[in-house]
């Protein structure tokens, strides 16, 4: 691990001035459990960590009329074990609980846990080239181990996935984010802070250096509970998703009112499916249209030799999703 | 003749490390407990089963490694150091937490409690300890004092009520002995 100092800033206002105005390497620090790891890896060499964990307001678990709120400190563990969303919105806790373990769930915060990077093992070892890590040095993954690597959102620089579940259930849900920076706050739908790889994979997500996460905003809706996270991985626990759904439905008898499906781990960023929502919607629900939902949802996958068998794995997983979610509703 | 007092490696290396058994070690030169003071030295007060230790850090060192070389708590091992693996959890504010990716500054100002705090006082072991041995939950034994403190919050959190449960909030804990049967079984007892 590379030397660097360590700040521990009181409000998030003194926060994002120890960002703005550090001429060196800034990053904030928060759980710690992508950061300290990838530091350790030499991928992360930060000369200055801003430790905003004692900030005292970013902790918050609140509803403010018809929106769910999460500070951007609350930790994974928290939200899963919550009654009212295991209750109401059976996906966020899903997504949660079964992201990761205990141990770093209680570290992880809600805030950090968006922005988490990819595990492409070529990014995280710094002997091969990566793109994302080192622009302009090549892709080792295109040609290389890549059996979990992305099929959705890729480009010609890089195929790295996006390893989150919690974002992903979160666009299903149309949540938004509010950030803090010099330049005062904003609000950003989850649906556009992560950005494809295109032409500068390096960059993750659309936060500007000096902008951080203050707390997440979820529209309470009833969508939430005929809803479930399926998470498909080569073990049961503690893995990465070879293929992940998140499914929320509206049910008016038989037909289906409104669906949300975003998939998890087979994409370079956070994927809506919105042609399989539509296929859904004002029809029928039977295992059939489920499985056309899940064909539609990985139209246009791109796929290696390695990682093909993912195509059908998620179709299945987004029908069985469906399925899940419509017996809730 | 009298003979040498008899130490066990662990109190040895305890020992040598806090510079508590110069004669007894035979160390040429005793290594001090306070820390040279360095440009990037950062003082951290840490709470570790209810003992003060007040030290001064380089602001890299993680809470595992400022456990076992600082204050010689070996219970708690380093296994991947990456968060992969479960063997250096402790429970920091009450809560299960991987040590080696935990900077020990942010444990400053929370109980941090390691497998050489939970025996009683009068040294009788915990429910869980007595239950991996009743179940031989261990082989090599180098992932039990991870697997006995993830245990513990396991059961406190209220996710041991079931096998399935049990296996589900201890997947953070590898075991390469794979003595999960017993591991599973010892916290199904120690959670009645």
């Amino acid at each position: 691990m590379q030397p660097f100092r360590h700040l521990t800033p009181a409000t998030a206002e003194e926060a994002i001035h120890s960002l703005a105005t550090s001429a060196g390497k800034p990053r904030l620090l928060a759980g710690g459990t992508t950061l300290i790891d990838l530091m350790k890896l030499q991928v992360e060499q930060p000369d200055l960590l801003i430790d905003i964990t004692r900030i005292p307001d970013l902790r918050e678990i609140r509803t403010e009329g018809d929106t769910l709120i999460f500070g951007a400190l609350v930790h994974m563990s928290d939200v899963a074990d919550h009654p009212v969303i295991k209750r109401d919105y059976p996906m966020l806790s899903e997504a949660l609980w079964r992201g990761a373990s205990q141990q770093l769930r209680n570290m992880a915060t809600l805030g950090g846990n968006l922005l988490q990077r990819t595990r492409c093992a070529y990014f995280r070892d710094t002997q091969f080239p990566c793109n994302k890590r080192v622009p302009g040095s090549g892709c080792a993954a295109i040609d290389g181990i890549n059996r979990g690597h992305a099929l959705l959102g890729t480009g010609s620089q890089c195929i790295a996935t996006y390893p989150g579940d919690w974002a992903v259930a979160l666009i299903a849900m149309d949540a938004s984010i509010d950030t803090l920076s010099p330049r005062g706050t904003r609000s950003i739908p989850i649906a556009e802070l992560h950005r494809r790889p295109g032409d500068s994979p390096h960059m993750d997500h659309v936060l500007a250096a000096d902008e951080m996460i203050v707390r997440t905003r979820v529209p309470a809706s009833p969508l939430g509970k005929a809803s479930t996270y399926l998470k498909i991985r080569d073990r049961e626990s503690y893995a990465f998703a070879l293929a992940s759904a998140a499914v929320a439905l509206s049910m008016d008898g038989d037909r289906v009112r409104d669906a949300r499906i975003a998939l998890g781990g087979v994409a370079t960023v956070p994927w809506r499916a919105r042609e399989a929502e539509r296929s859904l919607v004002g029809k029928p629900l039977d295992e059939a249209a489920a499985h056309h939902a899940g064909v539609l949802a990985f139209e246009g996958a791109q796929t290696t030799s390695e990682n093909r068998f993912r195509v059908p794995l998620g179709i299945n997983t987004v029908a069985q999703a469906i399925m899940i979610a419509k017996a809730r509703g | 003749m009298t003979e040498s007092p008899k130490f066990t490696r662990r109190e040895l290396i305890a020992g040598v490390s806090l510079g508590l058994l110069p004669a007894a070690a035979g160390a040429a030169e005793v290594q001090t407990t306070e820390p040279t003071p360095t440009p990037e030295g950062m003082s951290v007060t840490l709470q570790v089963n209810s003992q003060v230790h007040r030290l001064l850090l380089d602001p890299r060192a993680t809470l595992l490694d400022t456990l076992r070389e600082r204050l010689a708590l070996f219970g708690t091992k380093k296994g991947c150091d990456h968060g992969q693996c479960g063997a250096c959890t402790v429970h920091v504010g009450g809560r299960r937490v991987l040590s080696c990716l935990m900077l020990a500054k942010q444990a400053e100002g929370k109980a941090v409690t390691t497998i050489e705090g939970i025996a009683g006082e009068d040294g009788s072991l915990h429910a869980v300890q007595q239950a991996f041995l009743d179940h031989d939950a261990l082989q090599c034994g180098y992932c039990t004092p991870g697997q006995i403190m993830s245990a513990i919050a396991c059961i406190g959190e209220g996710h041991a009520g079931s096998p399935e449960e049990i296996r589900e909030y201890m997947s953070g804990n590898l075991c390469r002995c794979g003595a999960y049967a017993g591991i599973v079984a010892a916290i199904q007892q120690a959670a009645l």
